[in-house]
């Protein structure tokens, strides 16, 4: 029987505080009526209420909203392919250069990974904008897709795709009924990794952008360079609300179709 | 036969198509990083010469090559505002691993002991704000460390300081905002291999009259390498490279490598010299991506 020392529980507690003391002082300042951030002037959703009528700001956040949309869901498409050909496969012609490139953008400083794409758009003179931000969101957040959707795919029992072309089904028709069901779960928790990856980034957003493309973490970036303010710590809260809700749910999901297709396994067998 | 052919070509598509996107948005534009980086700063539209212009055929490729220079390379070499960059980004990064290896390891160990439902949740607690935008993270801390913020408040409060102290802008405040960052990367791996330990192996170690201090080091911390290796990877090469945290925590005096990237391009505009810049951080950091790559790829392997 394992025993949790007080000093495990120490060190829990301490960590949990440490990790979520600044966003819970982040959430509760901005219900601050006073226009000092520092001085506790009473509760008021004042900053909440301001935010509406700042139209920029609403519109970056549709843009960045967008921009998450699209760029998880081609990464979550070419990942998941990544994914296939890296497990499945074996050893085909090209396959460590092809892994180098999956694994290398994930611990790549972002401001390398920007850089380096800016130039290649300048380089082939497209116009900067929307897209060419989505092409760099998608890059980075494939790889992430990648390595998510491998994990699952190498936990996976091969005999029931086998059992499905013994009774003559074809390929595709295995893949689609019998292997993407069960790797499903992975590819969603994929495409909320990806998506939160766009929604969240700054530094490559900054160097792939152009006009009319600035999304919300640019926009926050200027404002809060200049020092703290009420307004950006309700921006803030909403962001973090959203965030908390969605990867709750998600977690939930998981559990819930994790355990669905535990049983499915069973019943196969 | 049909059926053998149909599935081949499935199957060259499926790796193809991410390998060639791969190719032109992650390798393709690293050789034009490393192409700008020989080239010299003009005033023209893109800013640098020469240009490669494959119309003007093999005497133009013959003077485009000739045009090329090292200036760039020397220039870094020569002025101690980039080296003294480079070291402080290799040292603070060399740091803040050396402190997360010393607060996530006994979370880490401490969630591994607990009750399997405990460790589920607090698996999401420790990944919950992973998902918060780190923008938002690094200002949530602005306000804490602010003149007049909390930390000076509650410093004060206690008695323990009587002026408040100046947080914000320092190089503490740029070490308070790694740790805090990437805290999740370091904890992760080091739980998902603590997490596999057979607990008979301690107790045999105990049994045999083992101290508990010696235990720790003989048994468990060697069969944790592997993820203390991956935590560590993890955490030092993006470190290195952060531009956020310093530009927002740090001070003005002696930026990190990121933030030198950063102003070269956007504020002096010289994008040659940006570009040399990323060129020796890559090789900087190429030693220890490939030890991160081939971690992967063993750990891939194994399962």
């Amino acid at each position: 029987m394992r025993k949790v020392s007080a000093f495990n529980l120490f060190a829990i507690l301490l960590g949990a505080a440490f990790l979520y003391l600044p966003i819970v002082v982040l959430v509760i300042y901005s219900f601050n009526a006073s226009r000092l951030v520092t001085v506790w002037g009473g509760w008021s959703t004042h900053w909440y209420a301001a935010l509406i009528d700042d139209a920029p700001l609403v519109e970056s956040a549709f843009i960045s909203l967008r921009l998450a949309l699209v760029s998880a869901t081609v990464a979550t498409l070419l990942g998941t392919l990544a994914a296939l050909a890296l497990v499945r496969f074996g050893r085909f012609r090209g396959r460590l250069p092809f892994a180098a490139m999956v694994y290398a953008p994930l611990v790549m400083p972002e401001v390398i990974t920007g850089l380096s794409l800016l130039l290649l758009f300048v380089a082939v003179a497209v116009d900067r904008g929307f897209w060419t931000v989505a092409i760099a969101h998608t890059t980075l957040a494939m790889c992430f897709v990648t390595v998510i959707v491998q994990a699952r795919l190498i936990d996976f029992d091969m005999s029931l795709e086998e059992a499905a072309m013994d009774l003559g089904a074809s390929p595709l028709r295995t893949f689609l009924a019998v292997t993407l069901p069960l790797i499903l779960p992975a590819i969603a928790a994929g495409w909320m990794l990806a998506f939160a990856l766009s929604l969240d980034d700054l530094v490559i957003a900054s160097f792939t952008t152009g006009p009319g493309a600035t999304t919300l973490p640019i926009r926050i970036y200027s404002e809060v360079r200049l020092g703290v303010k009420p307004e950006i710590n309700a921006v803030c809260s909403i962001m973090v609300g959203v965030v908390g809700i969605a990867v709750i749910a998600a977690s939930l999901l998981a559990k819930l179709s994790g355990t669905r297709g535990a049983s499915a396994r069973v019943r196969v067998r | 036969m049909k059926r053998h052919h149909g599935r081949s070509f499935w199957q060259s598509l499926v790796v193809r198509i991410p390998y060639l996107w791969l190719l032109a948005f992650f390798l393709v534009p690293f050789l034009i990083v490393l192409k700008i980086s020989l080239s010299q700063t003009a005033i023209a539209q893109p800013p640098y010469v020469p240009v490669l212009d494959l119309a003007a055929g093999w005497p133009g490729l013959k003077a485009f090559f000739a045009a090329l220079s090292f200036d760039n390379y020397v220039l870094i070499g020569s002025d101690p505002l980039y080296l003294l960059s480079y070291v402080k980004s290799v040292e603070i990064a060399a740091f803040s691993t050396l402190i997360l290896i010393f607060i996530g390891y006994p979370i880490a160990y401490a969630m591994a002991r607990l009750p399997r439902r405990w460790q589920a949740v607090l698996v999401v607690l420790v990944v919950l704000p992973f998902w918060t935008s780190l923008l938002i993270r690094i200002y949530a801390w602005m306000n804490i460390l602010q003149h007049d913020g909390l930390l000076n408040q509650a410093l004060m409060a206690l008695s323990i300081v009587k002026e408040p102290q100046a947080w914000l802008a320092t190089d503490t405040a740029i070490y308070i905002g790694v740790v805090y960052s990437y805290l999740p990367f370091m904890v992760l791996p080091l739980y998902a291999t603590l997490e596999k330990h057979d607990e008979s192996l301690r107790e045999a170690a105990a049994d045999l009259g083992c101290p508990r201090w010696k235990i720790f080091w003989l048994v468990t911390l060697p069969l944790s390498s592997s993820g203390l290796l991956a935590g560590v990877l993890l955490c030092f090469i993006p470190i290195v490279g952060e531009f956020v945290i310093p530009d927002l925590l740090g001070g003005s005096q002696s930026p990190m490598i990121g933030q030198t990237i950063w102003t070269e391009f956007f504020s002096n505009k010289d994008w040659p010299a940006a570009s040399a810049v990323a060129v020796v951080l890559v090789c900087l950091l190429v030693t220890p991506i490939l030890v991160y790559q081939n971690q992967a790829m063993r750990t891939l392997e194994r399962e």
